[in-house]
């Protein structure tokens, strides 16, 4: 079997990051801890959903080999997934949850706005829409932590212990490969080390917003974009595939 | 003997002829006809979805362009578009494009005073503040109550009942409300 085209697995890294996501913020409709949040995550969700569906529906088509975007999602298994591995970590309490959203908005809006100035027109147009959700989410995910942050000795010390537990899985944001390095030469691709610095202004303002830190430990968990997960997405996907492989070529 | 009138309006008259070409004139009064099935008192033309519509071949080709990344509503609008057209025998073919990406700017004043009597605060126009920027995260827009004009009004949630909603509460005459936040 012959190497992927650059672009494709580029893509399928795009799109994977929001299905992934968008599958776990979905399981957390009606849980949400006051009404508010809970139309908040479905929403957000919803934008995820919306942008892994353009990015699939486009690497289906560079792709050429008669799949659509329903069975990129559907019919892939663990090791054919290229998300980064945050976007599978566990949804835990609402201080998780926004902590790996902050995380994912903090690096989705530089990556966006960079990639609506890519030389593939389509890739551009995806992109500039998507540049406009993640920028409402971020002020959405970056309220929460300042607020939970700076808020009782309790809720401090729980958004502590999120952004200590998921800091470790964004290494893989950052992680590039072949696949970007010929792709950010002709344009296409946003150079990951290029978005950086406005992820760590980000992330760095708002965690002194909130009376937060970083860890100072500095491993971290790669290879999500290799195929390499944690045990998470194994358990994740099938739940989520479970009605397409059940019945096959389905639409809803 | 109704009072009331068939004869179009000025402004509507004024929005059709913007569209170039005769051929398309037809068309674009057609698919302005349709409205969008979670804020009903507006077009799609009045929300700036309707691009461009075309004609080729004996069939229109209408492009739109949808307000957010999964909005759910876009299959239904084009499922409304080719009826629509089916509705005065003629074909027509949707084109989604994403570029440019649609901004509550593009809202026309018609639309925007549609929003306000059906209860919906219109947008602000959209600022330029850059982006993550943790200065600009709990800066909000003052938000005018559409059903008293105060500008006291306090964000309830960031989120409402659709994508494109925020949710508000005015303090003065205590009311909910909905604001058709600014993208």
């Amino acid at each position: 079997m012959s190497t992927p085209a650059p672009l494709f697995t580029y893509l399928l890294r795009l799109g994977d990051d929001n299905l992934v996501l968008g599958q776990q913020l979905g399981a957390l409709l009606s849980r949400m801890p006051e009404l508010e949040a809970d139309i908040a995550v479905a929403n957000v969700c919803l934008d995820h959903l919306g942008q892994a569906r353009n990015f699939l529906t486009y690497a289906a088509e560079v792709e050429g080999a008669g799949r659509d975007e329903d069975q990129l999602a559907m019919l892939r298994d663990e090791r054919g997934f290229r998300n980064a591995v945050l976007m599978e970590q566990p949804n835990g309490d609402f201080a998780r949850t926004m902590a790996r959203q902050l995380f994912v908005d903090a690096y989705q809006v530089p990556l966006y706005e960079g990639l609506s100035r890519s030389t593939d027109d389509r890739l551009a147009g995806i992109a500039e829409k998507a540049a406009k959700e993640a920028r409402y989410h971020l002020r959405h995910s970056g309220t929460w932590v300042v607020r939970l942050g700076d808020g009782t000795a309790e809720s401090h010390c729980r958004m502590q212990a999120a952004i200590d537990a998921l800091w470790p899985f964004t290494g893989d944001l950052f992680a590039a490969d072949e696949v970007e390095a010929s792709l950010v030469a002709e344009g296409v691709a946003v150079d990951p080390a290029s978005i950086r610095p406005a992820f760590d202004a980000t992330v760095g303002d708002v965690l002194a917003q909130a009376g937060l830190r970083l860890p100072e430990d500095p491993y971290q968990r790669i290879g999500g974009r290799q195929g390499l997960h944690t045990e998470l997405l194994g358990h994740l996907l099938p739940e989520m595939q479970s009605l397409y492989r059940a019945n096959p070529g389905v639409e809803w | 003997m109704s009072e009331f009138t068939l004869v179009p309006a000025g402004p509507d008259t004024d929005r059709y002829a913007a569209a170039p070409g005769d051929a398309t004139t037809r068309g674009w009064a057609i698919a302005a006809t349709v409205t969008d099935p979670e804020v009903p008192v507006l077009t799609i033309a009045d929300l700036g979805v309707l691009r461009k519509v075309e004609q080729h071949d004996g069939t229109f080709v209408v492009t739109i362009t949808p307000t957010y990344s999964g909005c759910p509503a876009m299959e239904d609008i084009i499922a409304r578009i080719v009826a629509a057209f089916d509705a005065a025998g003629l074909r027509a073919e949707v084109d989604t494009v994403f570029r440019p990406a649609w901004s509550t700017d593009w809202i026309t004043p018609e639309g925007r005073a549609k929003l306000v009597a059906y209860g919906i605060a219109a947008p602000h126009p959209v600022t330029t503040a850059p982006a993550g920027d943790a200065g600009t995260l709990f800066v909000r827009p003052a938000v005018g109550c559409p059903r008293c004009a105060s500008r006291q009004t306090t964000l309830v949630s960031e989120f409402g009942s659709t994508a494109c909603k925020a949710l508000y509460r005015c303090r003065r005459c205590d009311e909910p409300f909905d604001y058709f936040k600014e993208l």
